[in-house]
């Protein structure tokens, strides 16, 4: 996959926020063979000496996505991302700009300010996204190098909730469209990239199951198997039966009736 | 001086820069860490030639899981 100007191996984007120890990260991050990994800035606090992620994150030579998350303003989110290229060394930004914190659903006019300031500002800007055709649409006029539409709220687990918008989003876009946000489990993710997403990101589902690592094989696994599908062109959903095996050279064994499927003696 | 770290007064000395209040939080690795100033990011390459005003606002992050 092409994202960023750069090439990568995985479609399989992951979150680190969630888990319940460090090494639980780890071999999540291990098995889900990810190579772009999310991480989140807040204060410093000496009374807590929580580990960082970034020593898992480093160990395992993976690229450091920094995210806004938490930010409701245009001003916040670019003041965020601004720390953390500083504190990261990099110029990719996960945007994400929320409206509330019931639905963590993006306020689209922030959002889209955020992005033009970000581009504007030299970043390689992915925003996470409402599941809107438009709004993708004008983040991309506005030079974001990907579009993140959510399937569903984040850590809902529900998966896709309006699969049209997904496909109309790809359907347009020039970018990558990666599906960010509402992954509950593998068959979710292979769905996303049967719909023609070029990659998913996940935290919660892999973060929050009761084995991480078998979930994130299992995703890993997903993405790949939707890909292909993809790649090798379903066939049209149809009401009635098609037979696999051709009619042509069936043997006749019984009389008429009986070729029917029709009870002889009762006929 | 006052100072406010992370939303906290400090009584500083007057010529405290940006690079003492790092250190003295931070006891790991600085990789992952940023300040802002009355809002403002401070580059890395000048924590220590930023000294703090009586009354400044200083915000020190680091990563954390999320996303």
């Amino acid at each position: 996959m092409k994202l960023g100007g750069r090439h990568w191996r995985s479609r399989l984007i992951m979150g680190t926020g969630g888990f319940r120890s460090l090494e639980e990260l780890e071999s999540a991050l291990v098995a889900s063979a990810a190579e772009i990994v999310t991480v989140a800035l807040r204060r410093v606090d000496p009374t807590r000496s929580a580990p960082s992620p970034l020593e898992v994150i480093d160990r395992l030579g993976l690229f450091v996505l920094p995210n806004t998350a938490g930010c409701y303003t245009a001003r916040e989110a670019v003041r965020t991302a601004q720390l953390a290229r500083e504190a990261f060394e990099t110029d990719w930004i996960k945007l994400e700009v929320i409206g509330d914190d019931r639905t963590l659903y993006p306020d689209a006019v922030e959002l889209l300010d955020a992005a033009e300031q970000l581009v504007a500002d030299g970043f390689v800007v992915l925003p996470y996204t409402n599941d809107d055709p438009i709004l993708a649409r004008r983040l991309e006029a506005a030079g974001c190098a990907a579009v993140m539409p959510l399937g569903s709220p984040i850590g809902a687990g529900r998966g896709i909730d309006n699969e049209h918008h997904i496909r109309l989003i790809v359907e347009q876009a020039e970018v990558p469209v990666i599906l960010d946000a509402g992954i509950g489990t593998a068959s979710d993710a292979a769905q996303a990239m049967e719909l023609g997403c070029d990659a998913v990101l996940c935290a919660s589902a892999i973060a929050r199951a009761d084995d991480p690592a078998r979930m994130a094989t299992a995703i890993r696994l997903a993405v790949e198997a939707g890909y292909e599908a993809r790649r090798a062109g379903r066939i049209p959903r149809r009401l009635h039966a098609e037979a696999s095996t051709s009619p042509l050279g069936l043997a006749e064994l019984g009389d008429e009736a009986g070729e029917r499927g029709v009870n002889v003696e009762q006929a | 001086m006052t100072v406010q770290i992370n939303g906290e007064g400090h009584d500083l000395a007057a010529d405290t820069t940006v690079a003492d209040v790092v250190r003295t939080l931070v006891r790991h690795s600085e990789r992952g860490v940023a300040v802002a100033l009355d809002g403002d990011v401070v580059p890395r390459s000048e924590w220590n030639t930023t000294v703090l005003r009586d009354g400044a606002q200083v915000e020190v992050l680091r990563a954390v899981q999320g996303g």
